[in-house]
């Protein structure tokens, strides 16, 4: 890679071992991944809940931390994804002594580090969503292909060692969606049936993911006769990215690098295209319920609700009564809002658990499941569908709506 | 080399040999494993139930979140880890755990790999290479 004076300059140190260390590992993945130079970021984003650091990943942070201030400072706002408890709810959820205690070092060591303890997934929608054309270093997959894909920003998945990375150096390797020739379309989406619940966004993602295939793949959709809102767009683009590990998409007339097909195409390219119907939607939906009658907790989780979410749950919610766990899970900058309108009083009267801070499968899920007995679930996140059936749980996806349903009668699915 | 030596475009990590553990899948650490026991279990993973643990992993692409950036570097802490990861196509995240690990990988190849080398079979990876490779041996 070709480095500039400073870039050298952080290489031997001058800027101190933390900064050091964070040029040498963003080398290594620019070299592997075909960086020619650095280019500069405005914001980072940390993906570091506990489960995934472990014990070796905290002792890590903590030896950062440790360091003389004037050696490991952040030059750029750098903010964090959800944690892995909700400390105030954690006895409910039955998570252990040990994970909080975890937790509270991980916490200690990014607060010594300058890292702004947001605890979002959801950022584009409560902090500081990113423009068209800024560079960023963003963790948290739903959180770059909705930057990428709806504010028209420019970043990678960047894992919480390189976000870290980044907001000690104030730049990132240019490779993948940095460059403008890697934001064309790879394959066309042909929507025929536009969806309408949360759900529905989250199932046509999943179905484009798995058509997608890998990181490199840009879908292209058009024949969506709306425009989604952001809380549409979250569920789609979360879905995205989990199933495919897709980190951009265009909608033609929607997102605003693609007021065309033609802007998103590259000139003599050629490229798949394909058409997903209701059907599809529907058989995606069902391919998870089909042999669940009961579930035993629903999860309104990943990403974390919106305001507006939070209405709809408490409003679903009014005069009825959930027999089964329900978490409903928002982000540090939506619980306050929810507390004044009453919206947390209304939830929790009817028997729910908001949680702030934390997604479910980054909290111990597994751990969680044991403890408590869950083995079967509903929600309406396609992610989370996606990603929970590896912690042992049987997953089913069904609307918000379903949802309230499920946990008002005893975890029973309707047919 | 002989032609059961196969060239990967990128590469990271140490020259590893063990028993390739191959499926036409992806992999995500978060997603696939319970990495206590070191096994697949994603029941919908063609490898669920499987042990992985100082297999070479051969396997598709990178797929799911930006976990795996860091648990890599916990599953090797622990010693319950694959020796090699051995990939058709890679996401950063794969690349950026790999760099923090110190974990030998190697992606990209001009044949769907996870079709070239047998399930079971020996195998040397050796990412140091000027042009990182698998071979069977």
């Amino acid at each position: 890679m070709k480095l500039t004076d400073e870039e050298e300059a952080l290489r031997a140190g001058e800027f101190g071992p933390a900064a050091q260390w964070a040029i040498e590992h963003q080398i290594k993945v620019g070299c592997y991944l075909g960086a020619r130079d650095f280019v500069a970021v405005s914001q980072a984003h940390i993906m570091a809940d506990t489960e995934s650091l472990g014990v070796a990943g905290v002792e890590w942070l903590e030896r950062m931390a440790r360091l003389p201030a004037e050696q490991r400072r952040l030059c750029i706002p750098t903010i964090s994804d959800p944690r892995g408890t909700d400390f105030a709810a954690a006895h409910r959820l039955k998570q252990q002594p040990w994970m909080l205690e975890l937790e509270r070092r991980a916490i200690a060591a990014f607060e010594a580090l300058g890292v702004l303890m947001t605890n979002t997934c959801i950022n584009y929608q409560t902090i500081m969503p990113p423009v068209r054309g800024e560079h960023v270093a963003y963790g948290d997959t739903g959180v770059v292909i909705y930057s990428n894909s709806v504010c028209g920003a420019r970043s990678n998945f960047e894992g919480g060692p390189s976000a870290l990375s980044a907001g000690l150096t104030g730049r990132t390797p240019r490779y993948g969606y940095h460059l403008d020739e890697c934001r064309s379309a790879t394959l066309v989406i042909n929507v025929g049936w536009t969806p309408r619940e949360l759900d529905d966004w989250g199932a046509l993602g999943g179905i484009v993911g798995r058509l997608a295939g890998d990181y490199w793949q840009v879908p292209a959709l058009f024949g969506i006769d709306r425009i989604p809102n952001s809380d549409e767009m979250k569920h789609f683009g979360a879905a995205l990215a989990s199933y495919g590990s897709v980190a951009l998409f265009h909608i033609v007339g929607v997102t605003p690098e693609a007021q065309r097909i033609d802007d998103v195409l590259a000139a003599k390219s050629s490229v798949h295209s394909y058409e997903v119907g209701e059907a599809d939607i529907r058989a995606f939906q069902q391919s998870y319920a089909q042999t669940i009658e009961t579930v035993d907790l629903v999860v309104f989780s990943a990403p974390q609700l919106s305001l507006v979410e939070m209405a709809q749950v408490a409003g679903l919610l009014d005069g009825r009564r959930a027999t089964i766990p329900l978490l409903v899970v928002t982000s540090p900058q939506v619980k306050p809002d929810a507390d004044r309108m009453g919206l947390t009083g209304r939830i929790e009267a009817a028997g729910g658990t908001v949680l702030s801070g934390m997604c479910f499968y980054q909290s111990y899920a597994r751990e969680m499941a044991e403890a408590n007995g869950w083995k079967q679930l509903a929600t309406n996140s396609a992610k989370l569908v996606n990603i929970i059936s590896g912690y042992g749980y049987k997953p089913a996806l069904v609307s918000m709506e379903a949802c309230i349903d499920v946990a008002c009668d005893g975890g029973r699915i309707a047919r | 080399m002989s032609d059961k030596v196969f060239f990967a475009t990128g590469g990271m990590g140490r020259r590893v040999e063990g028993s390739a553990l191959v499926a036409k899948d992806g992999f995500s650490a978060r997603y696939d494993l319970d990495r206590l026991r070191g096994v697949f279990t994603r029941p919908e993973h063609k490898l669920a139930g499987a042990s992985y643990v100082g297999r070479v992993l051969v396997l598709d692409a990178a797929k799911g979140g930006v976990a795996t950036a860091w648990m890599l570097h916990e599953m090797k802490a622990r010693g319950v880890v694959p020796a090699a990861l051995v990939l058709n196509a890679v996401n950063p995240i794969m690349v950026q755990g790999a760099a923090l690990a110190d974990f030998t990988m190697i992606s990209g190849f001009d044949i769907d790999i996870t079709q070239a080398i047998p399930n079971g079979a020996m195998v040397e990876v050796d990412p140091t290479a000027e042009r990182p490779f698998i071979r069977l041996l």
